[in-house]
């Protein structure tokens, strides 16, 4: 069966979670890595970011976790264009944003209970009030043997499930993962793409950055598709096997 | 096979590793500096006791030198200075000295001259001072040559001009010394920071990410190396204050030189030594951190 085309809608809507407008963005005085991007995510929506290695995919992920700003054109997150927050303000933002990264980030001296409790600490929260939710939440992402355990002896696929964990802990607005299916297998690629279903249907916006044409295949969600930093239509697709 | 773990239990472990491989060296850099801040406290602290005793010592006491006129002998003569002396205002007793103290302040530059009688040696009377208000030089020349008494007085004034100096050198170079350590404290400390949040950058990139205000981050960097450095303090502190026991001991309390006569309370000086390192490491590690994570 050929996948149909599931580029996502560039609109208009005014209550989009996060809107790229004319969006450009360059590392220093390189090249333009985003050229162009106007686009608009509804809350609650489900996206996938896909594109060849080098598209900007993992760029695009930063201008929206307020790693990067863009060198041309507005990103509206939250309703607030990201270029004119002042540095104080950056943090309470954060907060409101999940971010599975590539390399998941994990802190290896901290267990992977205190890795999975570190957005609630951060915000100031006292254990007593989310060590019973860390503990569920590590359950139900198949961690509750493990919650005593450092980064380094868990397993790929544990790990992964660790940093989901740790970005879903605070219940954010917008989830972002980049590549979060990278390193493990088939099953687990799985079991990590319903637990996203799961918390977008919990009401969190989720975007997924990956390589994973199968995963997208079978989703059937929408997709941003970069090539050379641009949005493109989607590639034609082979039959599905 | 691991513990069950139970989330009634759990207590949040510190953001930052506790251990890290460079802290030995940092405490024993911490440590030495500590050490020589403490002893040049205490250094400072006993030069100024030896400067004031001296100084008070001469400021209580006036030296007159009595020459003999006309056909008064020397001895009449100064007898008659110690009873003008004696009525002065501010002076507690006037003693003219026996004619052997004064034959021996001429013996070395005379030799062993056998008829000294037959000199006109001077003689010397010994004032001493009211210690509340004592006369003035002024006051004392006024009265002698009231009596007609041909005499100098010498209230020590130039001496104690120049201990007085000593002792403002020996504070003023042990502040600029203690401020030099504190200065290269903090450098190490700053320097340490710097490293540190070098190393543990993957750390500060997370919790920015998490939301983490820079101030936070920061915080945790100047609670760290306040630690480690009021620890190094305390150990800085302990060696000096157990070198100074020992200099009392071993010197009594005229020391081991009359310039550093240490007393046991000096030894109080190296108290706030931890605390002061733990501030200077503190101010340096939060300047520093907030400076390079403010560029991340």
């Amino acid at each position: 069966m050929s996948r149909k085309p599931n580029a996502a809608p560039v609109n208009d809507a005014a209550d989009d979670i996060l809107r790229f407008d004319a969006v450009s963005m360059r590392y220093g005085r390189g090249p333009e890595v985003l050229s162009d991007l106007t686009f608009g995510l509804p809350r609650g929506s489900f996206h996938f970011v896909t594109g060849p290695s080098g598209a900007g995919k993992s760029s695009l992920l930063k201008l929206i976790y307020l790693a990067a700003k863009p060198s041309e054109g507005v990103v509206r997150l939250f309703g607030e264009d990201t270029s004119r927050l002042r540095p104080s303000q950056l943090p309470k933002l954060r907060r409101r944003i999940g971010v599975v990264f590539q390399d998941l980030l994990l802190l290896d001296h901290l267990s992977a209970f205190d890795n999975a409790a570190l957005p609630l600490r951060i915000a100031g929260h006292r254990p007593s009030e989310y060590r019973n939710d860390v503990a569920e939440l590590l359950a139900w992402v198949g961690l509750a043997k493990r919650m005593n355990a450092l980064p380094p002896t868990l397993a790929g696929g544990e790990k992964q499930r660790l940093a989901i964990a740790r970005a879903v802990v605070n219940r954010p607005e917008i989830l972002l993962a980049d590549e979060p299916t990278g390193n493990v297998d088939h099953e687990m690629a799985l079991r990590i793409f319903r637990l996203f279903v799961e918390l977008n249907r919990l009401g969190t916006t989720i975007v997924i950055a990956t390589h994973d044409q199968d995963l997208v295949a079978r989703s059937n969600k929408p997709v941003l598709h970069l090539e050379g930093g641009r949005l493109a239509p989607l590639p034609p697709q082979g039959p599905a096997a | 096979m691991s513990e069950v773990f139970d989330p009634a239990r759990w207590r949040p472990a510190p953001f930052l590793p506790q251990k890290d491989a460079r802290d030995p060296a940092l405490i024993l850099v911490v440590a030495v500096l500590c050490f020589l801040a403490c002893l040049t406290a205490m250094g400072v602290i006993a030069a100024d006791r030896a400067a004031r005793g001296w100084a008070g010592e001469l400021t209580g006491e006036a030296t007159v030198i009595v020459r003999a006129r006309g056909g008064e002998t020397p001895d009449a003569a100064a007898a008659r200075a110690a009873e003008a002396l004696a009525g002065v205002r501010g002076v507690s007793e006037a003693r003219a000295l026996e004619r052997e103290k004064a034959y021996d302040l001429v013996r070395p530059w005379l030799g062993d001259v056998a008829d000294l009688e037959d000199l006109p040696v001077p003689r010397l009377v010994a004032v001493t001072l009211d210690r509340e208000q004592p006369a003035t030089a002024a006051a004392l020349s006024g009265a002698l040559k009231a009596q007609g008494i041909d005499a100098v007085v010498d209230d020590h004034s130039v001496w104690i001009k120049d201990i007085r100096r000593a002792a403002g050198v020996v504070r003023w170079t042990g502040a600029g010394v203690f401020l030099l350590i504190a200065v290269a404290a903090g450098a190490v400390v700053a320097f340490a920071t710097r490293a540190g949040l070098t190393a543990r950058r993957d750390v500060v990139e997370v919790l920015h990410l998490a939301g983490a205000e820079d101030s936070f981050i920061a915080r945790l960097f100047q609670g760290r190396f306040a630690g480690i450095a009021a620890l190094a303090g305390a150990i800085g502190a302990a060696a000096a204050a157990l070198l100074g026991a020992i200099l009392r001991l071993v010197g009594g309390g005229e020391g081991i030189t009359p310039a550093l006569p240490f007393a046991w309370t000096d030894l109080l000086a190296v108290l706030p030594c931890p605390l002061l390192a733990a501030g200077v490491a503190a101010l340096s590690a939060r300047l520093t951190a907030t400076a390079l994570i403010r560029d991340l």
